[in-house]
């Protein structure tokens, strides 16, 4: 089942929710719709689930118009945020609702029924919880029971509701895997939507990162993470340094680092460089191009150490990451003086207004470095 | 608001109108037709006549009265219902409720046995020269006794909810107790206890069943509002009837938003601190 | 909480405070309210046991009760399926002028229970709107049953939906949805996830309802006509019987209203304790 959603627009009162959101899902895929509060992606999931609905714009599944079907009508498996299990109900008759509530002739006989809820509380790993109700359950176990509903009518598409949002962290780590292995297990296209870069990052084949009702960038983990295609993308997933260059002598140029190349052949006058802080290196030897540093802070966090350096001449603070075991190496302590250059950036062109042109992006890689 | 998700709104909401609009506002519009047959002039004809005013300021004074001292006795009880352990403590929260419950007749016919000349507290009050029943007074303890519950339950679950830590911060800034009452608590009580004013004093105002038996309704004296409504209804003075009831209406109705502007000014501060 | 008061040191001052104030609260409520309740029952078999069954049987009495329970039958369940309808309404989705709605909703707790009589009277009476149509056609709703009935649905409007509009706001929508999501259709969506979710709440309001129903006088007596045997109700009943100095039937009528203000109380006192969870921050709105 191929859903092709094109041109979804969704206004509230003051603000567009959704605005022109076109957006392909395969059989199989497990997408996560990933952005900050506000951006759209909790009404976009809505809107599939039939729970909302669209100013204009079409969803069609294999040439079927899916947005004329009702919520009731649509195959789908929905896990709400706050789960929304029914409190009257024990675990196992949540479990059996949507069985129960269909019609006479496609309702399935009560052993059949017992039977389907036995082997879901199974997979979802809570087969003694069955006269329990919802009270009684952990966060965790409440969200097994929520996910094993939903996937007791069979639907051809599982949507969940930041899954994840409200558990601990601990058991947020093992639910997530957990469900990845499900979903392999299953093959079932699963839509989740998540405000927390590392769910999307770890569980997704392929991430929709949306900001303002708009679509950023869809693409797969690896993709969004190294070659991130707008300023938004590059500050929304993970750390990053954002640096401002000018045209120096006809170079793009930030202070004492210059580079020589320019795919943009002088067209425009300044860009916005991004650095990861992993991509900075330090070095105690002056390099040909680079900027000296004071080295304010080291913080130890497990195999990786995060450093700030200040850079006097760009007046900023720069985040560097090295590995831990490089710090003695390297002879780093607070305090001292040494030499910072990036070996990669991802730069956006700006015209003279300070908008930038995503589609002329550069990732630029140090031509001593091999790039990754 | 094109397709609803859930079913049932032009159902639902189409029924709650309709019926509202049969059972409420209908026979509203009707009272209010017929109150404009007098025309202003017989209206201020009407409201200007001596016993017609007599019976206004009787029923919202005491009114008013009555909606006071249940805001003190009602915020009194309410404090010792949530803050304070003692045996029959459960039996006592319970019977806050008995004015809602039991029939305003009932309640009417109790309190002048009770209050009556003759009666168990009336005698003992006539001993230190107080009458109460058959006088103001009586208007007065029938208006306390229905508007009791409002203020008591309005404040219960805001006392419960307080937060201990607010007090226990004032304690250790060195506030005495007295203070931390008047200066921390109350203010946070306050627009629960002005909603419970309110409403026992819209109570108050149109109370008619637990009054009339002990009020005795001598004119000028002891009549209230709505008798007068009722004694112009039987002399088939009906525009009169539905101009005072105007009247009372409108009387109610600016008393309650005044209320509610000086309920949000004193909530003011609710949203910010949340 | 009780444990944090009643552990916390006590300096003496403050333990006296404690003391006056328990006292105070204790003897206002004996003697305001317990007092009163009990002074029916005192005064209803001042003349023995016997006296008082006379007194109840005799009479219009067991017509007034009869009545009493008719108006209350015919009366509760329309609210309830309006305050059902309203609550759902108010709840789930939103309208403009749904604050005006909630407004009117609660119309009838700020009216007299006199003008709620009058009303009808200006509409149905002999000189009101419909009044000659209705007596050219023979029909009586002024000073007969239907009047009764009319002004006491008007009373006891707000009682079923003041208890569910809150309820259902704080319990959100979700379960709703999920149930559609699941594929159930409307009935089934109300009937296997909205009741079970109110139902307590809603027995509390038919509870209230019902008290006020069967107890109303205002309104009901300036529609009434007090025709004995016909159109009065128990409080109509004391009334009478109270104005004919007979007091020991008045009180003994009013003995029966006591109890069923005390089974209220009870009933009431029970669900909140059991289910006070689900009845929820119920808004004392007038009762």
């Amino acid at each position: 089942m191929t859903l092709e959603l094109s041109h979804l627009s969704r206004r509230f009162t003051d603000f567009a929710a959704l605005d022109d959101v076109s957006l392909t899902i395969d059989p199989g895929e497990f997408v996560a719709l990933l952005g900050p509060s506000g951006s759209g992606k909790t009404t976009l999931l809505r809107i599939l689930a039939g729970l909302d609905y669209s100013d204009s714009g079409s969803v069609r599944q294999d040439d079927r118009d899916f947005l004329a079907t009702s919520a009731r009508q649509r195959k789908i498996g929905l896990v709400f945020q706050h789960y929304a299990l029914f409190r009257h109900l024990t675990v196992f008759e949540n479990i059996a609702f949507g069985l129960r509530v269909r019609s006479r002739r496609l309702r399935p006989p009560r052993a059949e029924v017992k039977a389907r809820v036995q082997s879901l509380l199974k997979r979802v790993q809570l087969e003694d919880f069955g006269s329990r109700f919802p009270s009684q359950l952990s966060g965790g176990q409440r969200q097994r029971v929520a996910l094993a509903r939903a996937l007791a009518v069979e639907p051809d598409l599982l949507l969940l509701d930041e899954p994840f949002g409200a558990l601990d962290a601990q058991v947020r780590v093992t639910l997530r895997r957990w469900l990845r292995e499900l979903h392999e297990e299953l093959g079932l296209t699963t839509v989740f939507v998540t405000h927390d870069q590392e769910e999307a990052l770890e569980l997704a084949d392929r991430i929709v990162v949306m900001n303002r009702g708009r679509i950023e960038q869809v693409g797969t983990p690896e993709m969004i993470y190294q070659q991130p295609a707008t300023p938004f993308v590059c500050e929304f997933i993970g750390k990053v340094n954002r640096l401002v260059m000018n045209r120096d002598q006809g170079h793009l140029a930030v202070g004492n680092w210059i580079l020589d190349e320019d795919p943009w052949h002088s067209r425009y006058g300044q860009a916005l460089a991004f650095v990861r802080p992993e991509h900075l290196a330090l070095s105690v030897a002056p390099p040909l191009s680079g900027w000296s540093a004071r080295l304010r802070h080291i913080y130890l966090a497990g195999s990786v150490a995060h450093i700030d350096l200040y850079v006097a001449s760009l007046d900023q603070t720069l985040e560097a990451d090295v590995a831990s075991e490089d710090l003695s190496r390297l002879g780093l302590h607070a305090g001292m003086e040494l030499y910072v250059v990036p070996r990669a950036a991802t730069l956006f062109p700006q015209i003279r207004d300070g908008t930038t042109i995503n589609q002329d992006r550069w990732n630029w890689r140090a031509a001593s470095t091999t790039p990754t | 608001m094109r397709h609803r998700i859930l079913p049932g709104f032009g159902i639902s909401l189409g029924y709650a109108l309709t019926y509202l609009g049969l059972i409420v506002l209908l026979p509203l519009a009707a009272l209010v037709w017929k109150a404009s047959g007098i025309g202003i002039e017989g209206l201020i004809h009407l409201l200007a006549a001596p016993r017609t005013l007599a019976a206004l300021r009787l029923s919202f004074g005491s009114a008013l009265l009555a909606a006071l001292i249940n805001a003190v006795i009602g915020l009194l009880v309410a404090w010792v219902l949530v803050r304070y352990r003692f045996p029959g403590r459960r039996l006592f929260d319970a019977l806050v409720d008995l004015p809602f419950a039991l029939p305003t007749a009932v309640a009417g016919i109790a309190l002048t046995a009770l209050y009556a000349p003759n009666g168990w507290l009336g005698s003992w009050l006539a001993s230190w020269g107080i009458k109460v029943a058959y006088t103001p007074l009586g208007v007065l303890v029938a208006m306390v006794f229905v508007g009791f519950p409002f203020v008591v339950r309005t404040l219960q679950p805001v006392l419960e909810s307080l937060d201990r830590d607010v007090e226990e911060a004032a304690e250790s800034l060195g506030a005495r107790r007295w203070q931390t009452f008047l200066r921390v608590i109350l203010p946070m009580l306050a627009p629960a206890l002005l909603t419970g004013f309110a409403l026992a004093l819209a109570r108050a105002v149109g109370e008619y069943g637990s009054v009339i038996f002990i009020a005795g309704n001598i004119p000028m004296r002891s009549e209230i509002a709505p008798l007068l409504i009722v004694q112009k209804l039987e002399q088939f003075d009906y525009a009169g009837a539905a101009a005072l009831s105007t009247a009372m209406l409108l009387f109610s109705f600016v008393l309650l938003v005044v209320i509610t502007l000086l309920q949000r000014w004193s909530s003011r501060w609710m949203e910010k601190t949340r | 909480m009780s444990t944090h008061a009643s552990t916390r040191p006590v300096r003496w001052p403050r333990r006296l405070v404690r003391g006056l104030f328990i006292l105070i609260a204790v003897s206002f409520l004996a003697l305001f309210l317990l007092l009163p309740l009990a002074i029916v029952f005192i005064e209803a078999f001042r003349e023995g046991v016997s006296a008082y069954f006379a007194t109840i049987k005799q009479g219009d009495a067991l017509s007034a009760i009869r009545l009493t329970l008719l108006v209350a039958a015919i009366a509760v369940p329309l609210n309830l399926v309006f305050g059902v309808a309203a609550a759902w309404a108010m709840a789930r989705f939103e309208f403009h002028g749904k604050a005006l709605l909630g407004a009117f909703i609660d119309l009838p707790f700020s009216i007299s229970p006199v003008i709620s009589g009058l009303v009808y009277v200006l509409l149905f009476g002999a000189q009101g709107w419909f009044g000659p149509w209705l007596d050219a056609h023979g029909v009586k709703i002024i000073f007969a049953v239907p009047g009764l009935v009319l002004a006491t649905v008007f009373i006891t409007l707000p009682f079923v939906a003041r208890e569910l509009i809150p309820l259902m706001q704080s319990q959100g929508s979700e379960e709703e949805e999920a149930a559609r999501v699941l594929g159930a259709n409307g009935w089934q969506m109300f009937f296997r996830v909205t009741v079970p979710n109110i139902r307590w709440a809603l027995l509390y309001g038919v509870l209230l309802c019902n008290a006020r129903a069967m107890g109303e006088f205002g309104a009901v007596s300036v529609v009434s006509g007090h025709i004995r045997g016909l159109t009065t109700t128990m409080p109509l009943e004391v009334e009478m019987r109270y104005n004919e100095y007979d007091y020991v039937g008045a009180f003994a009528v009013a003995s029966l209203l006591a109890l069923l203000a005390l089974l209220t109380l009870l009933v009431k006192t029970l669900l909140e304790w059991r289910y006070g969870g689900e009845i929820a921050a119920h808004a004392p709105g007038g009762h």
